[in-house]
């Protein structure tokens, strides 16, 4: 993130703690407070733009920066690691605007931002996820209509997205969907993960962590509380089923983790080793020991 | 004006320290959390209630306070420290503030719209103790199998009030309950059975 978001933020010049004025901070307490007591429902906010790219994941920013406060460690990913340009800049800007303690450890974090994983490590009750989410609706691709979207979620009518996935199993064998898989929290509405690989949905299901997710274009905040049942959509003849690997991780070896598909040399060999880069790395130093 | 009671003393971090001990209560409904920013009761009003009033109340949310907690102190209070307009008719307030004398407890009040069931109101309710009263078992989001609570002085009519009102999710209102300075609350999602 540029140097120069933090003091365009603000008209008056004035320093906010956690970038956001406290009058936006309140709006978007509240919107989570919603958010957490019906899961899985978008709860809109209001407020005014933030200054900043959206690729940069706005969203996300707005809700951690709402939470953030200085007894916080927080911990960015970005495609599961740490060390990606937007990961850093995400981390460098909390840590200038809120004076938090940043970390890649997953177990050290009480906020983990997130963009497209869920980390390998198990989280622990009293940590937040925040997701980045660019497209908070999961009906979208099937209904452009906002207010038509409403009224299925209004009415829990989600015929269109069962004949959606029905179609793809009848055209590629089975459901061609392997990213922002879509899920039914708490037995009531559809809610989109945000792009994560459908490999990371399980993770999402009675997790003892507190899910928020931020949108920052269509300013939408939903939550999934701590053990919140959250199903991946399927069907009886078709069930649901993650990505598997028949190789392991070239780095730490492991066979339960997301892979991800590297060229290591110029001869154009091919590796395969976790996209989650905390966890790869604790593996690698457990085995060191 | 001299009156008016102090408000939070480092309002950015009080009011952020405050947000996650509630924000844990709504995620752990039947969580017992204790809001510890020093700050007093103002009027009838519980600390915890006076805490959740200044960290989450302002001009754009109208207030609702039911006869008995309303006072020129908490009117005076209120308009000094979050501008908030203090509405008449409790299906108007954003945030409500109530004890439970209140009967019915959950009636006449904004519990949104099918279309939008974020529209509606969080009951702040003044209760003598979040321990000891009748046993009540939770289950639901935020709860791992089921939480058990004893809200002292709950009317043995809360139980099917809760459960009828519970029928119209998602539309409803959210309860936090308050007794000095200690919170516990109880989302719409919740199924409560005694
Ligand atoms: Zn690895």
């Amino acid at each position: 993130m540029p140097d120069t978001v933090q003091q365009n933020g603000h008209g008056e010049g004035a320093y906010n703690y956690a970038y956001l004025d406290e009058q936006t901070k309140r709006m978007i307490r509240r919107a989570i407070l919603k958010a957490v007591a019906v899961p899985g429902y978008q709860v809109p906010f209001g407020g005014r733009e933030m200054p900043l790219p959206y690729g940069w994941g706005t969203g996300g920013i707005q809700v951690t920066a709402a939470i953030i406060g200085r007894d916080d460690t927080l911990k960015v990913i970005d495609q599961g690691a740490d060390d990606t340009t937007n990961a850093v800049s995400i981390r460098r800007f909390f840590a200038r605007v809120a004076g938090v303690a940043t970390t890649t450890r997953t177990e050290e974090a009480t906020i983990i931002q997130t963009r497209h994983r869920v980390p390998e490590t198990s989280l622990k009750d009293g940590q937040i996820l925040v997701f980045q989410v660019p497209i908070p609706e999961p009906l979208r691709m099937l209904e452009p209509r906002e207010t038509e979207t409403r009224t299925l979620h209004a009415l829990c009518e989600y015929g269109v997205m069962q004949v959606s996935l029905y179609e793809s199993i009848a055209r590629h064998g089975r459901i061609a969907k392997t990213y922002n898989y879509p899920v039914l929290v708490n037995g009531r509405y559809i809610m989109s993960p945000s792009p994560i690989p459908k490999f990371d949905n399980p993770k999402l299901d009675r997790n003892p962590a507190l899910q928020l997710y931020g949108a920052g274009r269509e300013k939408r905040i939903y939550a999934v509380p701590p053990y919140t049942s959250v199903k991946s959509l399927d069907f009886e003849d078709h069930p649901f089923e993650i990505e598997r690997w028949t190789e392991c991780c070239a780095l730490c070896g492991s066979t339960e983790s997301f892979l991800d598909e590297m060229i290591v040399d110029d001869t154009g060999k091919r590796r395969f080793i976790c996209s989650d880069t905390d966890y790869c790395q604790e593996r690698q130093d457990g085995q060191r020991r | 004006m001299s009156d008016i009671a102090l408000g939070l003393a480092d309002p950015a971090h009080d009011s952020q320290r405050l947000f996650r001990t509630l924000l844990d209560a709504f995620a752990h409904p039947g969580r017992i959390v204790s809001l510890t920013e020093g700050l007093a009761g103002v009027g009838s009003l519980s600390p915890a209630a006076t805490a959740f009033l200044l960290m989450l109340v302002d001009r754009d949310t109208p207030l609702w306070f039911s006869p008995d907690l309303d006072s020129p102190i908490v009117r005076d209070f209120v308009r000094f420290h979050t501008g908030a307009p203090l509405v008449a008719r409790e299906v108007d307030a954003q945030f409500a503030f109530l004890t439970l004398r209140r009967a019915p407890l959950l009636d006449g009040f904004a519990i949104g719209t099918d279309l939008y069931p974020d529209r509606s109101a969080t009951l702040v309710i003044e209760v003598p103790s979040l321990v000891g009263g009748p046993p009540l078992t939770l289950r639901g989001p935020g709860i791992e199998h089921q939480a058990c609570v004893g809200i002292a002085g709950l009317p043995a009519s809360f139980v099917a009030e809760w459960s009828a009102h519970r029928a119209l999710f998602p539309c409803g209102v959210d309860l936090v309950f308050v007794a000095g300075t200690e919170l516990m609350a109880l989302p719409r999602s919740i199924a409560v059975e005694s």
